[in-house]
């Protein structure tokens, strides 16, 4: 992807810069977390009350976001809802990523048959449709909170140590990795000294990615049914239940569908526009 | 005289990754004269080859042209529309690349590339342009002119694609050719036959010419004319023979005396063969790929090769791009282990891998790698790379680590205030000093230098090649001196060994280079361009040995 | 030459097959390690041990499970997919109708989308950084970016409740005129091409705009080449191989995408299929479902890489 905006204004501070699309979807990105962590102290409603006696209510001002399919409050539900949508991605991404880079780099330093071995086994657990497999595990162990982080974690390890392991097999070849092989380095420190720092700045933009793929899978099962399930809700979730509402375009059925789109517009946004160190000698 | 180029005032400017701007051309005048060639000289970043391409009205992504004139034959390439100046290149302006095997499209068969300037410019009949790119195959000496032009690029050999490329500048009889470092990636002797080439079908053309290199023995040989330039803006200027014999500037004083060889003999302590062996060598082969029923790799590399260095002293390894002589400096650091044969250290026999060597002996033999850029870790800054050997080989704690990475630094003569830079903010003479003050954290006895000088531009060579003398005479190391380039390795060691795909064919000392015994050696040291205008006119190879040798 | 071709396809059909072999035997555990007894969930919590016993007898439940993963892949190679739990009719009749209809809705798919995001892809590549790249690209970060079920929604919203052009979230069987064809497919094979035109011309811009900034493309310029000739000439040919690669995989993801659409838009489909088996816990149907899932993924990726390998001009 190419940077979407390159005459943005530009921000210099501590030798790096950013432009304003990348601020601005970093923005995005905080002001979800926030929302996550703070959800329930700053809910208006507790999300099981009905407060509203008609159902696809409009957005007022006393329920900003309009009510539910059964006149609940959506601002508190979508609130709460970022927390499961948030916590669950975050949760799998960091599993997915640690493991996958870990492995990755082990595979590439050590090379041979543990190379070849890993590699041949993760590919073939990639060459799963990604929402085929969680809905096999679905139905085969049921859907709750652990078991979804879990799947979705094991669907991106694949994907994540294939990366790494591209990248640390390019850095393996490199000189400097050659002269602390033979200075008599542990497998350890070529992984902590030498590999990892090289590799870790495409490694989390591509974890961002995988997170913005994490969110889409989970908000897709959720739509169907198979994701998280009542009483708690996320935000493809909260699109399924009101879904009824679709017809009159109520906002319980669209406002959780832009929560998504934003965090994950969001998320590419900032990735595509990360902010880009200055390497000019003569500046710095 | 009418000039056919005339460049005026021209300025170029780039923009950094930060958004600013920067001149590269500085207002520079150029003329070439009809049926003139003109050669630019220079290092990396003068600006050499931006000067040769707005003559195309061309300036790569990031750069553009910000004022001047370009006039060639009377038309002012800058004022020109897109379109105009495509009516031109390759027409009236043609350009030969540095790398002509990137140059070149792998899709697409050598002979419709090459006529593909008379396809886009109707310049003449299709048929006629394949006789006539078979006539210039033919002059430019290339085996099998008729059917060369229907294979594919990666079916050639690099100095064949040189000259191909050469016949692809050539095919629409253009007024002016641009040759952008056109030798720079071939071997020596490669280089003589695409330079004779080159040299035959610009006199028999009457083409004028530009010529960037950075190399002045090869520009000398070609050249008309040459102009020195420095930071994009020209230090001096004028007949070839006259900057050869009397350089006025500084800048091409340094130069020169950069080119020229300045061998002075150690005396040897009590003769070479007295002195105590610190590496001894036994009958190395090392190879390549899966073994084979025979025990040997699919590719060998090197074959038997025996080397001695004494305690002290200095042994050269020379030989042309393949001969393995960078695959015996691996071997003999244990990155790359041998299959047959044995390395003996300071008395000890090695393990064959690094990895069964002992932590002293690894310290005590230390590698330097050729490309800086790629031996320093990017993520770690001048300190951590100079501290960790410290660490590791010394156990040395915080203070005393620090006084000595200040003393590395003192030793290979960089500031101390560069202790923290990260290497992306080095030049490349910097890094290839930190790169060799990290061998030396070690306190190694013996350091391999594995082409170590190619990389830098003639000046900083020059200036690392006296830094290794001078730490020699204060630390008693001894060298494994391993080039392409002859003049480094006369410059530094007392042994020579000329290696030939994967066999030592001769050991010389530098007084007697001037008449090694083997054939290919004879064909190599005469090889070399001197700064001699006269030297490539004058040289005299015997085919028999060329065609014996030349694979290419 | 022609010889490292054929060894370099030959590995990469092994590859593929060692793959397939991984991947059934993944769908089957993963379905196998269900927990609650298979006989049990048949028979239902009434019946009588001696009933239960002599099902798990009849269905080999009591094999070891390498024994009844080889019978089970004997029997998907011999076409015999077994029987439905949920209405005890054999899978591959419940299968073949339903798989039909899915391709029918991937081919149409893949027949409008394949020429439409290629066109769009290499233009965009040659007018880099103009203004209609620039919009293109902030589209397809939009559409990428949002999950499946949410365009189809939108499309939903869109002809069906606020223009009232075609009938919302249903899917009619009875189709007598190219009309109703029209009117039946145009939501689901609108919303599938959205999805993955926008991977494919990503993936196809970025292909060519690699090549357009190879040397040789530089030489192609200053022989004097228009920008044409430049990109059909120089950089297509070497972007080929990417290209087919951008397709295939980009068509992989259809499959992704035809689950939601399905259920979405009710398509009678095998997607829709496996997601009420799914509901029903109807096993046989799943790991059916799953194994045509990935086999079909497994063969667009095979034959990206095939097509790769083959488009190679320094293998010719």
């Amino acid at each position: 992807m190419t940077s979407v905006a390159k005459s943005a204004p530009r921000h210099q501070r501590f030798g790096y810069r950013i432009n304003a699309v990348g601020v601005a979807g970093a923005l995005v990105v905080g002001f979800w977390i926030v929302v996550a962590l703070a959800a329930p102290a700053i809910v208006p409603h507790p999300i099981g009350d009905i407060v509203d006696t008609d159902y696809f209510g409009p957005i007022s001002r006393e329920l900003w976001l309009g009510s539910d399919y059964l006149g609940r409050d959506m601002t508190s539900r979508i609130l709460m809802g970022a927390r499961y949508t948030l916590g669950i991605s975050i949760a799998s991404v960091i599993i997915a990523g640690v493991s996958g880079v870990m492995l990755g780099m082990i595979a590439a330093i050590t090379g041979g048959v543990v190379d070849m071995v890993l590699s041949r086994f993760l590919d073939a657990l990639n060459s799963i449709p990604s929402k085929l497999f969680s809905l096999v595990v679905v139905a085969a162990v049921g859907s709750s909170i652990p078991v979804l982080i879990v799947t979705m974690a094991v669907i991106y390890i694949p994907g994540a140590f294939r990366f790494a392991r591209a990248l640390a097999v390019n850095i393996n070849t490199m000189d400097f990795v050659v002269v602390a092989r033979i200075r008599g380095e542990s497998l350890f420190y070529l992984i902590r000294a030498e590999i990892l720092p090289n590799i870790i700045g495409p490694v989390l933009v591509d974890l961002g990615l995988r997170f913005v793929f994490i969110v889409l899978l989970l908000s897709g099962l959720s739509f169907l049914g198979l994701g998280v399930k009542p009483p708690y809700a996320d935000w493809g979730a909260l699109v399924r239940e009101n879904i009824g509402g679709l017809p009159y375009a109520a906002p319980a059925v669209i406002v959780p569908s832009l929560a998504i789109a934003s965090l994950t517009i969001a998320v590419n946004l900032l990735i595509d526009n990360l902010p880009t160190k200055i390497r000019d000698r003569e500046n710095s | 005289m009418t000039s056919l180029v005339e460049i005026r005032e021209l300025r170029v400017e780039a923009t950094t990754d930060s958004g600013r701007t920067i001149a590269i051309i500085k207002g520079v005048d150029l003329d070439i004269a009809e049926g003139e060639i003109v050669a630019l000289i220079g290092e990396s970043g003068s600006g050499k080859t931006t000067i040769a391409m707005t003559l195309m009205g061309y300036a790569r992504a990031g750069c553009r042209i910000v004022g001047g004139t370009v006039a060639v034959d009377g038309v002012d390439m800058v004022a020109l529309s897109e379109k105009d100046r495509a009516a031109v290149r390759g027409a009236k302006i043609a350009y030969v690349p540095q790398s002509a095997a990137a140059a070149f499209n792998p899709a697409i068969r050598i002979m419709d590339q090459v006529i593909e300037v008379v396809r886009i410019h109707g310049v003449m009949p299709l048929e006629e342009a394949r006789a006539k790119a078979v006539a210039l195959f033919r002059a430019l000496s290339l085996p099998n002119p008729e059917m060369i032009g229907d294979r594919y690029p990666h079916q050639v050999s690099g100095g064949q694609l040189q000259r191909l490329a050469a016949a692809m500048a050539l095919i629409a009889n253009p007024k002016l050719l641009i040759f952008d470092e056109p030798t720079t990636a071939l071997d020596v002797t490669t280089q003589v036959e695409v330079l004779r080439a080159f040299k035959s079908v610009i006199s028999a053309h009457r083409i004028a010419g530009i010529y960037v290199s950075h190399d002045l023995a090869v520009v000398a040989q070609i050249a008309d004319r040459i102009v020195v330039l420095r930071n994009g803006e020209v230090q001096e200027s004028g007949a070839t023979r006259d900057i050869l014999a009397r350089a006025q500037h500084p800048y091409t004083q340094q130069l020169l005396a950069a080119v020229t060889p300045h061998h002075a003999p150690r005396p040897a302590v009590s003769g070479p063969t007295a002195a105590e062996a610190l590496l001894e060598v036994h009958e190395v082969s090392v190879g390549y790929g899966p073994l084979r029923s025979d025990g040997q790799p699919a590719i060998v590399a090197v074959e038997n090769v025996s080397l001695r260095v004494a305690r002290g002293r200095n042994l050269g390894i020379i030989g042309e791009s393949g001969c393995g002589k960078s695959t015996l400096a691996r071997a003999i650091a244990g990155i790359l282990p041998p299959f047959a044969g044995g390395v003996v250290f300071d008395g000890r026999e090695l393990g064959r891998s690094a990895r069964s060597r002992s932590a002293d002996q690894l310290r005590q033999l230390q590698i330097v790698f050729q490309h800086a850029d790629t031996a320093l870790n990017p993520a770690q800054t001048v300190e951590d790379i100079l501290g960790r050997p410290l660490t590791f080989y010394h156990g040395m704690a915080r203070k005393p680590r620090s006084a000595r990475i200040d003393q590395l630094l003192d030793m290979v003569k960089l500031p101390r205030s560069l202790r923290l830079r990260r290497p992306a903010e080095l030049s490349g003479g910097q890094k290839q000093r930190v790169n060799f003050a990290r061998a030396l954290a070690a306190d190694p006895k013996l350091i391999v230098c594995d082409e170590i000088t190619s990389a830098l531009d003639t000046v900083v060579a020059a200036a690392i090649i006296d830094l290794l003398k001078e730490l020699q005479r204060e630390l008693d190391l001894a060298y494994v001196f391993i080039s392409h380039d002859l003049s480094v390795v006369e410059a530094i060691c007392d042994d020579i060994v000329v290696m030939y795909r994967g066999r030592k064919i001769e050991q010389i000392t530098p007084e007697a280079m001037a008449r090694p015994e083997h054939p290919y050696t004879q064909l190599l040291l005469s090889s070399v361009p001197k700064l001699d205008p006269t030297w490539l006119d004058n040289l005299r190879q015997d085919p028999e040995q060329v065609r014996a040798y030349c694979q290419r | 030459m022609k010889h490292r071709i054929v060894s370099l396809v030959l590995a990469r059909l092994a590859i593929a097959l060692v793959t397939a072999i991984i991947v059934s035997f993944a769908v089957f555990f993963a379905t196998a390690m269900l927990p609650g007894d298979t006989a049990t969930i048949l028979l239902g919590q009434a019946a009588t041990p001696e009933a239960v016993e002599g099902l798990r007898k009849a269905m080999h439940l009591d094999d070891p499970a390498i024994f009844r993963f080889l019978r089970w892949l004997a029997g998907v190679v011999h076409g015999d997919l077994g029987v439905s739990y949920a209405n005890n009719m054999p899978v591959a009749k419940l299968i073949s109708g339903r798989l039909v209809n899915t391709l029918k809705l991937a081919g149409l798919t893949a027949v409008i989308s394949v020429p439409l995001a290629l066109t769009l892809g290499i233009t965009a590549a040659m007018l880099r950084n103009t203004l209609y790249d620039r919009c293109l690209t902030i589209a397809i970060i939009g559409v990428v970016s949002v999950p499946e079920f949410m365009i189809a929604t939108l499309a939903v919203l869109l002809f069906a409740v606020y223009l009232n052009w075609l009938p919302a979230v249903s899917f009619t069987s009875e189709i007598r005129t190219v009309y109703d064809f029209a009117r039946a497919y145009a939501m689901p094979v609108v919303t599938l091409t959205v999805v993955i035109s926008a991977q494919m011309i990503r993936m196809s811009r970025a292909a060519v705009v690699e090549t357009l900034n190879t040397p040789y493309v530089e030489m192609a310029l200053l022989k004097g080449a228009s920008r044409g000739r430049l990109v059909f000439h120089h950089a297509l040919p070497n972007a080929l191989g990417p290209i087919v690669n951008a397709v295939a995989l980009s068509l992989s993801y259809l499959l992704g995408g035809v689950i939601i659409v399905e259920t979405v838009f009710n398509y009678p489909g095998i997607a829709k299929l496996m997601v009420d088996a799914v509901s029903t816990r109807d096993l046989p149907l799943i790991q059916s479902c799953a194994i045509i899932f990935c086999f079909g993924y497994l063969f667009l990726t095979t034959t990206a890489d095939i097509i790769a390998i083959l488009s190679n001009p320094r293998l010719r």
